[in-house]
Formats: C-alpha cells, structure tokens, sequence
C-alpha cells in the first residue's frame, strides 16, 4: 500500500489504499462500540478544522475521529468569500503553519481549494478534504463505501471491494461533490454506477466518466435493479436558478418516494449524504424506512475519518 | 545625429543586407555598407531582420494598477520581446473613455520611449455597456485613437453594439469586441469541457464566445464597419470568421499566444496562474486556431498580456484574477506555429506581429516594409536559439510559460532608430 | 549477511511445553487463565500453550481461554514507520476484568510492543494480574519490562535480527538471527 499524504480526491486512492482504509475503519468501528471509545494513537498531534464554509455535521464528525484518535483539536472558522476582502487562504495557512499544525481538514466554497494548500508550499502538514465547493468529498465516499460494503457482507466486509453492486447516483450531479467522489471510488472498487438526473444538473462530457446516464427515474430503477440507490441533496440556491421548473416538478420526477421504495429490491440500500430537505428529494416514508442508511452513513462516517488520520498521519515524518 | 549600421541583416525573404539608420529613418541598404560617421554597429550575423512588432491588446495597467504593471515596466516588457508598439488597453482605473484618460497614457508612452504607446479608447462610458463613450474626442485628441474596446466586458447590448460600430465609421476606428455573453458565462471559471467537470469548476461554453461573434459579424456587415475580434479561442470562433470573411465582411480577428499553445488540462494543477478570459481550451482548438493562423483566417497574434500582483494569483483559483503576462514569449509562440511547424514562413510571421496589427490599428509608422525611408522600427530574431522561459521585465508574474523550453530569440530591437534591446539586454533608459 | 540457526522445531516445541507447564505452576491451575497473543506470531503461540494446558487441564476450554491485542494504535513510534495496517482485537466473551491475562510474543527487544500492549489491555477492561511469555528475549531492553515466562535467552548484538518462523505463519519452524 502507498504511503498517503494527503487526501484530496477519491481519485488519490488505488484500491489497495481505499480498502485498507475501509479495513481500518471496520476496526475503528469496534473501538467505537467499546466502553473506552478511545485510542492514544495521535497523541501530540495537532489538527486544525478549518472550515471556509459551515457544516456542522462534517466538523463534528472529524472532531469525534480526532478526539477518538487522541489529536488536539482546533476548530477554525473562517468564514469568507470571494468578495470580502478578509484574511486569505495563504495567511491563514501560514499562521496555521506558524502554529505547527501536523495536519488540516479543510472544507471550502472553492473547488480545488484543498489542492491548493496541499501544493502551495504554504503548510507542510497532511490535508485532508472535507468538500472543496462542487468538486469532491473523498471522506464521504469512503463512508458510503463502508456503509454498502457493511450492509453488503456485514462481519465479513474485510478485504472486499464492490464488484457486482450496481450503484444509482440521483439528483444534482453537476454540483455534487459527494457524486464526483462517488463515482471515482465506487470505480476503483469495481462497482457499476448509474447517474439519474435532469439533464441541466448533469455535467458535460460524461461519456469519459465511464458511467451510464438516465434522464428518467422510474425507467432506471426497472432496468437497472440498482443495489444501492444514492440521493442527492438539492441546494435551495438551484431551486431559482432555473435548472428545473419547481420543486414539485422535481419532486415528482426525481424524488425518492414510497411508490419508488417498492421498486427496490429487497435488500437495495438507500443512501442520502445529509442534511435531507424531506418532501423534496427524499419524503419521510423513504428516509426512515428499513432500507434506509441514513444514519449508519452518519456513525460510519466517525470509523471512516478516524481511518484516513490514521493513515495520512502514520509515518508522516518517514515520508517527508 | 546618430548613425547606425546593423551588420548582415537576413530579411523575412532571406535577401542579406546591412542596414543604415540615420536618427529615426532607414537611410542607406546594401549587402555591404560602410558609414562614415558611425555611432553604433551592431551585428546582426546569423539573424532575421522583421519590422519592429506590433501589439495590439496590452494591458499596461497604469493608471490605477500601478502595483501589477507601469507603462514604464510594460513597455520594457515590450522591447524584450521585440515589440516597437503596443496598444494600451481601456480598462485602467480612471478607465480610458476621455481624451484627457487617452492624452495622459500616451504622454506616459513617450516618457517612458520603450515603444509606441497607442491608447485604445472605452466604447461605453466607464466599460459599464450603458452608454458611447466620447469616441469622437478621443479620435481627434492628440493620442488620435482608431482602436476602441470595452476589453475585459463584453459590448452585450446589440444596439449599443450596432451604434458604436456606425459611429467609429466616422473616424475609420474599429470596435475591438471581446466576445463573452454574459449570462452564459456566470461565474465561470475555465472552459466548459471535460477537465471543468472533472474540477467541479464552472463550465464557460465555447458558445458564449460563438454567439456574439456570430451576432457581431453579422451586425458588422449590416452596417458596414469595421469590426476586430480579440482572442479568439475556439475552433468554432475560427469556422465563424472563415464564413464572415467568405461573406466580405470587415472582420479581423486576433488570436493570443497562449491560446495558440496551453490547453484547460493545465486548470488540473488549480494554479491560478493557468486561469485567463477567454479560458484555455481544448487541444482541438488549439490545433484550429494554429491552422487558421496559418490560412489567414486569423490575421493577428496579439498578447492580452495581462499583469496581476502576486497575491491576486496567490489564492484559491475562484478568488484568483483572469490573465497572464505574454509579451516576451510571443515572438517564441509565433516561430513555434509558423516556422518550427515548417507549415510557414517569415513573412507570414511578419504579418501577424508587425503588419497586420499596425494595418488594423492605422499606425502609419509602424509595421512598414524594410527599406529606405521607413521609420526604423525593426527586430533582429535569433531563429536557432531557444529560450528557457524565467525572469520577465514585467513588474508581475504571472507567466503561465515560466519553466518552458521555447524556440528562438529576440536580440536587438530597434525603436525609431534607438536600441531598446541589444544583444538580448533591455536598455537602461529609454529613447528621449 | 550471516545466518545461524539458534532454535529448530523440537527445541521450539520444548520451549512452548515448558512454557505452559510454567503458566500452570504460577497460576495453581487454569482459574481465571486468559492467554493474549500480539499478532503475528504471538497469536499462534498462544494458541499452542493452550493447547498444551488443555492436554493436561482438559477442563480448560483453549479455544475461549484464548485472545488476540492488535496494538498498532499504541505504538510510539507513529510519526517514523510506514503505515501498518490495523488488524482485528479479539477477546474472549468472559472479557478481561479480574482474569488472569497471559501476553504472549515471539521475540521481547526493547519492551516498546509490550508497553504499547499494556497500554491498549488497559482500555479494555482490567485484568487481576497481567503476565508476559515470549518464546525469545534477546535482550537491550529500552523500558523496565520484563518477561514472567522465557523460553530462551538469546544475547544477541543490537543490530542483528532475529527472525521467528512457525509451521502456522511461515511454512517450516525455527528462529534464526541474521547479522
């Protein structure tokens, strides 16, 4: 397995990489469920949280994975935008460099961002990215991979990839970050995988993605059978923007409801990356039913990013 | 009186000659001169001899961005690369849309003596597309502008388009259109393709260039004008003018060196230094738009060499400004396309840096054939050499070509009868 | 590189059966008795003790009397060692409180698996007593840890290698120092 610095994109990761941090994580997950949920393994580390955009969700996952982890923890907000003419990226780096920090997360409204600080020469530590505007958000790919091999092969998971599971992306994928990193990873673990949107909310040129693309929800779900069916979130600032008439057309064409439940397979999985906007792109009946994994995605996420710190952070001064 | 003697001068044509400048103006040419009272001689043995070049879109960045760029700077910048003109683009802060705006960049040109610096005058007050600047006043002001753009904005409005295109017929100017439907490209960021999917970049069709030349070209044969193209940069742009001049229509277009040479896989990196209006396209166009300059479809390189202080590229590539430096490499770029492709010839290169831009902006003293009687305004071009692509004269550096390994060189050049650059050395004060 | 082969598969086998006749003898039977090995090789070697004290206690249940201490996440030595990968931590369902924990390796060197070992038991619940067998101690000790249950001295210089081989892990048996 190679020696990872940082992590980017879900592109980084080969699979022998993707799975031992998958295998980590199933670990990490059994110190998640012990009376101590706690390992000295980064003790003396320091990591910063450095979040350019709000998500709560995602800080406190990483949070829980680095305390678990034993890491000092430093969250850092720094909210901005292009227009405020506020600290910048390379300050803000450097300060933190100045501070020593061992490694970043960093969530970001820029895409590339996270590569940015990485290539910069800015900070010497590992970054890792936790969503760099509409590009990728490898970690959250990791831990869907976790939740479907999980649910897939339950104690038996170690070692597997994906091959054979077909997987249906849904929703904004011109925007998605989580889409872009699925698709990547859901690749390298040998997965087949379908994307179902509006063709407005569809990026160009996907014939190079190695993907199939529907336009219609109800169609795909009959031909395909899909294993795992991911929805998407719809970001209110698309709603006026004109890529589709109105929510409720929406809703009606590529929301996932009760009559599009029953077409599933049994066993099929259904995913959504959080936060949910209930009644549009997922309802209730959906998101709390027994397929859904919701809130297993959430509780893996913690196993997950205790696995990549562990694995960017393991030999780090070997490496440099 | 000064005298100069440029020693065994090879010309576009491959004729040998020496050269003899008196003060401004080329005096004397024959294979083998010998002056009396000579200042300076300079060898120009194993080197191609062309007219001074001509730049047509610089951003000089003064007044206002003094700390990206100064005339001063910028025309260094310029006779490093073999420039003797430069056209200074509008968007300064004041922005040039007065004669008093025009006169004061011109006066800053002089001062500096670098090259001609020929102010291009704002079509719409303040760049804002509202409403005509004072195009009249600053075609008859001293700086005599013939060349106005809104560069940086697109002229979107088409009546607003359609008047200033009329209008300039008066003072036989011609609108310089950059070409971006606005809507369209929202927020973008790099070219819409392949790789800004891959980012997660917002896309910049190739149609937002398309469709206001398309509309542009069309205007521009309705009413007769004369109508000139900044930066062309997609294979579609290129079929565009093709059919319009096919058609007769008064189009000129211009191409610049980067896009003759990088393509959006280098958005990849996410350094902001790669990040330019128009974006870097595709290979496939990179390849239409070396053709088109070839056939004659398009008729000028020009630079847009675009200066920005370092922490404007020291950034995320979102917060980053659009631009890059170009005014050294462009001669390196030209010889790339047109001679080490061996798919044409020096005249032809002539055309597009010297001839063909001067033609287009009506400089009389520029772009003129070597010979007895023209103003001395000349380059000498080492055509074997090759440059490792570093250090600019420009005060910025943003130079997505830096670490390239380029062909040829530019050695001397000679600004109305002065040596602005000698034996590859930029001089220390300019031409008084 | 030189290679002498200090202990071949009787001697191994002997080592391992004195061992686990040790264990009985300071335990006063199999009351309590948990073996812990740390993976690779500790593992197998636990598991072959308690096969020996069952033979002779077949009240002893081996196969619930045995575990397995992944201590990846305990080493000290994170930041200069390429990553390894987490294995499984197993133990037995009884758990560990008030038991007798045997911690079983290969070789004991520095004391730094063994500390990292204590440290990872620690989180897990809390035993009465916590022994440690190894089959070799080649001494240069870097911490004050010793072994309860040796099954050869070996004095070795600090920079040769002892390398441990079972019929489980490695195909044939014997421990060899390179140097």
């Amino acid at each position: 397995m190679s020696q990872l610095r940082h992590l980017l994109s879900a592109g980084d990761l080969d699979r022998a990489s993707a799975i031992a941090i998958l295998d980590t994580a199933e670990e990490m997950s059994s110190v998640n469920h012990r009376d101590i949920k706690k390992l000295p393994t980064l003790r003396g580390k320091t990591i910063v949280n450095l979040f350019f955009e709000d998500s709560t969700r995602t800080r406190i996952s990483f949070e829980l994975a680095e305390k678990r982890l034993s890491a000092d923890v430093i969250n850092f907000s720094a909210k901005g935008s292009s227009v405020s003419k506020g600290e910048s990226l390379k300050d803000t780096a450097q300060t933190l460099e100045a501070m020593g920090a061992d490694a970043v997360v960093i969530r970001h409204w820029a895409s590339g961002a996270a590569n940015v600080l990485a290539h910069s020469g800015w900070i010497n530590g590992s970054i890792i990215n936790a969503g760099d505007g509409t590009h990728e958000h490898p970690t959250q790919a990791l831990l869907d991979a976790f939740t479907m091999r999980k649910r897939i092969y339950g104690d038996d998971s170690k070692g597997r990839d994906l091959v054979g599971q077909k997987v249906m992306i849904v929703g904004d994928v011109l925007h998605s970050r989580v889409a872009r990193s699925n698709v990547k990873l859901l690749a390298t673990l040998g997965a087949e995988v379908h994307l179902v949107a509006p063709p407005t909310l569809l990026p160009v040129k996907l014939e190079t993605w190695g993907v199939s693309v529907h336009f219609d929800l109800d169609t795909a779900l009959r031909q395909v059978q899909p294993d795992s069916v991911m929805m998407l979130r719809v970001q209110a600032e698309r709603m006026n923007a004109a890529f589709f008439p109105s929510e409720r057309e929406y809703s009606r064409l590529w929301g996932f409801n009760s009559e599009r439940l029953a077409m599933l397979k049994p066993h099929a999985l259904l995913m959504h990356p959080g936060p949910m906007n209930r009644g549009l792109e997922i309802t209730a009946s959906a998101a709390d039913s027994p397929n859904s994994t919701i809130l297993e995605q959430v509780a893996n996420g913690v196993s997950v990013r205790m696995a990549v710190l562990f694995h960017l952070l393991s030999g780090d001064k070997e490496s440099k | 009186m000064t005298v100069l003697l440029l020693k065994s001068a090879q010309l576009a044509d491959g004729s040998l000659f020496d050269i003899e400048i008196t003060d401004q103006v080329i005096t004397a040419m024959a294979p083998n001169l010998s002056a009396s009272e000579l200042t300076q001689q300079i060898d120009c043995s194993g080197l191609i001899v062309l007219p001074g070049f001509v730049d047509l879109h610089t951003h000089l960045r003064e007044p206002g961005f003094e700390q990206s760029e100064t005339v001063l700077t910028a025309s260094r910048s310029a006779a490093a690369g073999g420039f003797t003109a430069v056209h200074a683009m509008a968007n300064t802060s004041p922005v040039a849309d007065t004669a008093g705006v025009v006169e004061q960049v011109q006066a800053l040109g002089l001062a500096a003596g670098f090259v001609d610096v020929v102010p291009i005058g704002a079509v719409t007050v303040g760049l804002e597309g509202l409403r005509l600047a004072e195009i009249g006043a600053m075609a008859n002001s001293k700086a005599k502008v013939r060349v106005f753009s809104d560069d940086g904005k697109c002229v979107f409005d088409p009546v607003l388009m359609r008047h200033a295109l009329e209008y300039v017929k008066a003072f036989d100017g011609v609108v310089a259109q950059h070409a971006q439907e606005p809507r369209l490209t929202e927020g973008a960021q790099m070219h819409e393709g392949e790789v800004s999917a891959n980012l997660g970049l917002t896309g910049w069709p190739a149609v937002a260039e398309e469709a206001i030349i398309a509309r542009d070209v069309l205007l521009a044969e309705h009413v007769g004008s004369r109508l000139h193209i900044c930066h062309l940069s997609t294979a579609g742009s290129v079929e565009i003018i093709r059919w319009a001049k096919a058609r007769g229509v008064q189009v000129t277009a211009e191409v610049t060196p980067h896009h003759l040479l990088l393509t959006d896989e280098l958005a990849r990196t996410y350094d902001p230094v790669f990040k330019v209006n128009p974006p870097l396209r595709t290979q496939a166009d990179v390849l239409a738009l070396r053709e088109a300059l070839i056939d004659g479809t398009i008729d000028i390189i020009a630079t847009d060499h675009a200066p920005h202080p370092t922490e404007s590229k020291d950034c995320e590539w979102a917060s980053a400004a659009f631009g890059m430096i170009g005014l050294e490499t462009a001669a390196s770029v030209a010889i790339d396309v047109l001679i080490k492709s061996e798919k044409s010839n020096w005249q032809r290169l002539t055309e597009v840096l010297s001839v063909n831009p001067a033609k287009i902006g009506r400089l009389t003293e520029q772009g003129q054939s070597i010979r007895v009687g023209s103003v001395a305004n000349l380059v000498a071009i080492d055509p074997n050499a090759s440059t490792v692509v570093g250090q600019t004269q420009s005060k910025s550096e943003n130079n997505p070509f830096k670490g390239l390994e380029l062909p040829g060189k530019v050695v001397h050049t000679i600004y109305r009868g002065y040596a602005t650059l000698l034996n590859g050395k930029v001089a220390e004060a300019g031409r008084i | 590189m030189s290679t002498r082969t200090v202990l071949v598969s009787d001697d191994i086998n002997r080592a391992i059966t004195r061992i686990a006749y040790e264990i009985l003898e300071s335990n006063h039977g199999t009351a309590d008795l948990l073996l812990v090995g740390i993976p690779t090789r500790g593992v197998k070697l636990a598991e072959r003790i308690a096969a020996v004290i069952a033979k002779n206690e077949p009240s002893f249940d081996a196969k619930a009397s045995v575990g397995r201490l992944d201590i990846t996440m305990y080493r000290d030595d994170l930041s200069n060692n390429p990553t390894r990968a987490m294995t499984e931590t197993f133990i037995p369902s009884q758990g560990l409180a008030d038991k007798v924990v045997v911690l079983v390796d290969d070789v004991l060197f520095s004391g730094r698996t063994i500390r990292a070992a204590l440290d990872a038991l620690n989180d897990l619940g809390r035993p009465r007593v916590v022994r440690l067998a190894v089959l070799v101690d080649r001494g240069h000790r870097e911490l004050p840890i010793r072994a309860d249950f040796v099954g050869k001295n070996l004095p070795t210089a600090r920079d040769e290698k002892i390398r441990v081989h079972l019929l489980e892990t490695d195909g044939d048996e014997c421990v060899v120092i390179e140097g």
